[in-house]
């Protein structure tokens, strides 16, 4: 019994192999094992957001996920989205609105703009601050991210009307 | 978060067979949004996780013509709500299903989990009672299908024996004179727990009500079904001048027959008016959905 446990998995597009004990959650490992601490842990408990990450395309809080159900799986954090020498748009767009003041939350808000986005190109603001509900954040009173959000998702229309 | 195994199933034999062999305290991991914060708080003393997601068929989400809906009970929030022909048919079910936590919740948690953590406040419980849903429950020794009134049996307790597992949900397919809705009362628009949550279908014919089903959550230790309250309405016509005060009526007899308890989300004295309103207001959306499905048809 609780014999460890050794799991294969994508994240970020590289293969990567870790041994971890099935009470382990996703968060825990992704941060302490794999030190890929960009994404954080906020409540610990589904509330916040903050350990947002996208597991085959679909958006979970990472404390809600044993480590050892993502055998197989692709994931995507937080490390995954800037560039070699440039932020990701979400990025930029939240420097630029400072959409942020401690920080903590905005790993989660910028994963759960990246699901977004992906799957609704042209959201309204209304479904902005919908699919942010499940991120807290305790600084900025929203307004700003809401307007990063709409800030981004203009400019890559912009883009594709070119 | 407390030690246990983990063992991940591919097939409902299987998982049948380890049912029924093992002697552990084993628990069925879905979406695992309730499963594993009760892990981590240690209020579950659990020896064995049984992962059920993939196994097929408890993936399935189907439509037939003639059962009408199965959702098999590892499917997600997310893929129910996203399918257009529950969208368009069982729009009181997305009312309820849509509701159960924000996005990240939505792709993992599922409606056989909601159902299976038997809290009294499940959003999805009234909303699939008012629909006549079915739970279907397999072990070795064959397949059992209960009401889904009838699953709940005290918070977080339910009718499922030890060797048993909650394989799908089966809704049975509407016709156009149906129409249900779901409401809750939150203290906030989005990700809360219901104050409480009501659900209500109606059947109208030639303008005229022939059916109704009423079911609440949060307002006593399981979901509570109300089967004989609505004789008043029987045979009414949507358009009679007294219907209001009889949905009054209702709401208010309603709220006199519920055991609500007080916590930190409401008191229940608040719980005991909310249900009086929330009645109300769900058989009129039900009634409403009901008229405008047959004015398309």
């Amino acid at each position: 019994m609780n014999m460890k446990k050794f799991i294969q998995t994508s994240i970020n597009n590289e293969r990567v192999e870790f041994i971890c004990e099935p009470r382990d959650s996703l968060l825990s490992i992704l941060r302490e094992n794999l030190r890929l601490t960009g994404t954080k842990e906020g409540c610990n408990n589904g509330n916040c957001g903050a350990c947002n990450v996208i597991i085959d395309g679909v958006l979970v809080n990472s404390c809600l996920v044993l480590a050892v159900e993502v055998e197989g799986k692709k994931i995507e954090t937080i490390e995954g989205l800037a560039g070699k020498d440039d932020l990701h748009p979400i990025q930029n767009a939240f420097l630029e609105e400072a959409a942020l003041q401690c920080g903590i939350c905005t790993p989660g808000f910028i994963i759960a703009t990246k699901n977004l986005l992906d799957i609704n190109p042209n959201p309204t603001e209304q479904e902005i601050r919908k699919s942010l509900a499940g991120n807290l954040c305790r600084c900025t009173g929203y307004d700003k991210i809401v307007r990063a959000v709409i800030d981004v998702a203009k400019i890559s229309n912009n883009k594709g009307d070119e | 978060m407390q030690n246990f195994d983990y063992i991940r199933v591919k097939s409902k034999d299987e998982l049948s067979e380890l049912l029924d062999k093992q002697n552990k305290e084993i628990k069925l991991l879905s979406g695992g949004t309730d499963l594993i914060p009760q892990l981590r708080e240690g209020k579950k003393d659990i020896e064995i996780i049984v992962d059920v997601k993939n196994i097929n068929e408890m993936n399935e989400l189907s439509f037939d013509n003639t059962l009408g809906l199965y959702i098999g009970a590892a499917v997600s929030c997310l893929n129910i709500c996203q399918d257009v022909k529950v969208k368009t048919m069982y729009p009181g079910l997305i009312d309820a299903i849509s509701l159960i936590g924000g996005v990240q919740i939505q792709g993992r948690a599922s409606v056989g989990g909601n159902l299976c953590n038997s809290s009294p406040a499940a959003d999805s419980i009234p909303a699939l009672i008012v629909h006549k849903s079915i739970c279907i429950i397999e072990s070795k020794d064959g397949i059992r299908e209960v009401p889904v009134e009838q699953f709940c049996t005290g918070p977080g307790k339910n009718v499922l024996n030890k060797n048993e597992f909650l394989a799908g949900i089966r809704v049975p397919k509407v016709d156009p004179e149906f129409g249900a809705a779901y409401l809750r009362f939150i203290p906030r628009n989005e990700m809360d727990i219901a104050v409480v949550g009501v659900g209500a279908s109606v059947e109208i014919k030639e303008g005229h009500i022939t059916t109704a089903r009423l079911a609440l959550g949060a307002v006593d230790a399981t979901p509570r079904y109300f089967d004989d309250v609505f004789e008043p309405l029987l045979g009414m016509a949507i358009n009679d001048e007294n219907l209001d005060r009889i949905l009054d009526d209702i709401g208010q007899s309603i709220s006199t027959r519920i055991n609500p308890i007080t916590d930190m989300r409401g008191s229940a004295e608040q719980r005991k008016h909310l249900s009086k309103v929330l009645t109300k207001r769900t058989l009129l959306k039900a009634i409403e959905r009901a008229s405008n499905q047959q004015e398309v048809n």
